[in-house]
């Protein structure tokens, strides 16, 4: 049965399920209860994490399987690494993703090589829950999303997902896959509701999922941006544009195949990524359909990205940082030497 | 706990004034911000500095503005504190281009090198490494300049924090370390965080003076920064001082602070007010008088409005500046 739950709920009830599953699932991190050691506290006043997503783990595992840390993200990062190589399947949150240059080292040169360097004899069952995305007003050190960062490094599995049922399916997956996963979580989707089935289910990694089907053009989107994909699509689609939504949900490893399927049907491509375009995400999309699906293009392919920038603050820029409905909209005319299109809905 | 009092009037009449009226101004500001954020006036998140106000205050009555401090998440008081304009200061908060940083950074990154202000930060314990390295800066440039760096009690565990002390000692940096213990690193006591029972006493790790002070009693912190900035300015190397203190308001704001205790916390606002306790202190002192003090606090209420009134008649940035101030665009 499913039912309407929003993002944060989904992943709340996704670290429930694998909790109680296997007590080898520990979670840690900054305040994921609060208030560790303050006597008057009753559980259900605790934070649960800044925003709340861990909010009443507590009262069902105890503090001595949901951990607060101290600030000392290279200590306890670190430290779920090497619980994880020897017997536990820790769940530790990097509370935004920004804050991944206090303790890179050991995901980088830890979790990611052990099972390589050790000749395959280690495995690391990690899985690190971080926060990413911009439009929160959270300015340039709390805003950035690094996805590409981590899928640049062989060793690293990267989740990205974008819907509440994604959510959930894939972080249980995440939890029980053997090597580490760094599992991003949009800060602005956490609201955001929609259909989430009940109990235990996995959505494997490495499989796309096509958000929308359509004929016209193949539109890839990361994470939120799916859901800008799928506006302007609606819009797109009363101008008898058929576009479909392609949200690879993992990028690391990558579905391939669906990416490029689509592409073979559609012969047009835009890649929808809010971070920068730099060797980024849109950039090894864009490479990969210029590579191996070069034949099936009836147009140069197009990246929608935020600007070579940081994040700015003050929210009339930050809005212009980041894909809209309607610069896909001009995308799509141009791609499709059609400027009407872009007249008509504007 | 009672203010220090010395034979010596340890403050001028002058610098006193100067405390006051910069204590008051930041707690007015801080106020002011408590208010429009509650109002939906201002975007993102804040987090607020008032019954703080003795640190940044006891400390930057050393500074001028050729000295450097680092700040934090919580920057308002240290901004404040050394000089940063106010309007500029709102205007940032407001994310327009008036701002002391263009709108671009916000309440959590402003910033303004011209005074020494080298930056509130997004990031807890960054502001270690770059206090040594202003600190460093001086002490190769023989400017007899000294950095300070203003750090949270969450902020001591952090790998930085152990980096920086040692490099400031093996180096002999003009640099002061000042911890802001206020019990909380967000809904984290203290007491569960760190395995020490004072801030200070991890200085004797690096073999540097540290020393605990109540971070309420402005003149108490004045007396310890002193001693600490002489340190440095005669090359003597780093000194950690640990300021015991308290947060009037939640870590950010929209935190309903159920971590703190009801009465723990109205003892903090009612009876332990570091600016109530230092009115006293001037009063009884015959350093102000209460003409001079609600002069000072008429001053400030006003500058905080004009700021207020600055930052909202302000234009936000134009869509060109988003592409500005990055050394490369494509
Ligand atoms: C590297 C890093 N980790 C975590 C955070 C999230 N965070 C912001 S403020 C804060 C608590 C800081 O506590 P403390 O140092 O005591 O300063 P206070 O807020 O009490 O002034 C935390 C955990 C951060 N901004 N940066
Ligand atoms: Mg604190």
């Amino acid at each position: 049965m499913a039912r309407s739950i929003s993002f944060s709920e989904a992943i709340n009830e996704a670290l429930t399920i694998a909790m109680a599953a296997d007590e080898n699932v520990i979670l840690m991190g900054e305040d994921v209860v609060g208030g560790a050691q303050v006597d008057h506290l009753q559980d259900d006043e605790a934070w649960g994490g800044v925003l709340g997503v861990t909010k009443g783990l507590v009262q069902q595992f105890g503090r001595d399987r949901v951990l607060d840390t101290p600030i000392s993200e290279a200590g306890y990062i670190g430290a779920a690494v090497g619980a994880a190589a020897t017997g536990l399947r820790p769940v530790a949150e990097l509370m935004f993703n920004d804050f991944i240059g206090s303790c890179l080292d050991q995901l980088m040169n830890q979790a990611a090589k052990l099972r390589y360097m050790f000749g395959g004899k280690a495995e690391v069952p990690l899985t690190i829950r971080t926060m990413h995305g911009a439009g929160f007003r959270a300015a340039a050190q709390h805003s950035q999303s690094l996805y590409a960062l981590f899928t640049h490094i062989p060793g690293l599995k990267v989740v990205v997902p974008s819907t509440p049922a994604d959510a959930k399916g894939l972080l249980l997956t995440s939890i029980a896959d053997n090597d580490p996963v760094v599992f991003f979580e949009d800060k602005t989707l956490y609201n955001v509701k929609g259909e989430v089935p009940e109990g235990d289910y996995r959505i494997p990694l490495g499989k796309a999922d096509i958000k929308r089907a359509g004929r016209d053009l193949t539109i890839v989107a990361i994470g939120k941006q799916v859901h800008t994909a799928l506006a302007a699509a609606d819009t797109l689609a009363t101008q008898g544009i058929d576009v479909e939504v392609v949200d690879p949900r993992s990028l690391s490893p990558l579905d391939e195949d669906t990416i490029l399927a689509s592409v073979a049907k559609t012969n047009r491509l835009i890649v929808i990524d809010e971070a920068t375009a730099r060797c980024g995400v849109a950039a090894d999309i864009a490479a990969l359909v210029a590579d191996k699906g070069f034949d099936s293009l009836d147009a140069p392919i197009k990246r929608i990205t935020g600007p070579h920038t940081p994040v700015p603050f003050s929210p009339v820029l930050e809005d212009l940082y980041l894909p809209t409905p309607t610069k896909v909209i001009q995308t799509v005319a141009e791609l499709l030497g059609d400027s009407s299109i872009a007249a008509a809905v504007s | 706990m009672g203010m220090v009092q010395t034979a010596q009037p340890v403050l001028t009449h002058e610098k006193a004034l100067w405390m006051y009226r910069k204590m008051v101004e930041i707690r007015r500001f801080e106020d002011a911000v408590h208010d429009l954020f509650a109002k939906g006036k201002l975007p993102g998140f804040v987090h607020l500095y008032a019954g703080e106000e003795a640190v940044a205050v006891g400390v930057c009555a050393h500074l001028s503005e050729a000295d450097s401090i680092t700040s934090t998440h919580r920057g308002h008081g240290h901004c404040i504190a050394k000089g940063c304009d106010l309007d500029g200061m709102m205007a940032e908060i407001y994310g327009k281009a008036t701002g002391l940083c263009k709108g671009k950074g916000g309440s959590m990154h402003i910033a303004d090198l011209t005074k020494g202000m080298l930056g509130a930060n997004g990031i807890v314990g960054g502001g270690f490494p770059l206090a040594c390295g202003a600190a460093l800066t001086a002490k190769r440039k023989g400017t007899n300049q000294v950095a300070v760096c203003f750090f949270g009690d969450g902020a001591n565990n952090q790998g930085t924090f152990h980096e920086g002390l040692n490099l400031a000692a093996i180096w002999k940096l003009p640099v002061i370390f000042v911890a802001e213990n206020n019990g909380y690193a967000e809904a984290t006591p203290f007491t569960y965080a760190s395995s020490c029972r004072r801030i200070a006493d991890r200085a004797a790790a690096y073999d540097i003076p540290g020393v605990v002070v109540d971070g309420k009693d402005v003149v108490a912190v004045y007396q310890a920064a002193e001693e600490a900035v002489r340190r440095a300015r005669s090359g003597e190397g780093p000194t950690l001082i640990e300021c015991i203190t308290y947060r009037n308001y939640g870590h950010f704001e929209g935190d309903a602070q159920t971590y703190k205790a009801k009465e723990e916390r109205k003892r903090h606002l009612e009876e332990l007010d570091a600016i109530v306790r230092f009115r006293s202190y001037l009063l009884d002192g015959g350093l102000a008088s209460g003409e001079d003090l609600s002069r000072l606090e008429e001053e400030a209420r006003a500058a905080v409005e004009q700021a207020i009134q600055f930052a909202e008649e302000s234009p936000f940035p134009s869509p060109t500046d988003l592409f500005d101030d990055v050394y490369v665009s494509y």
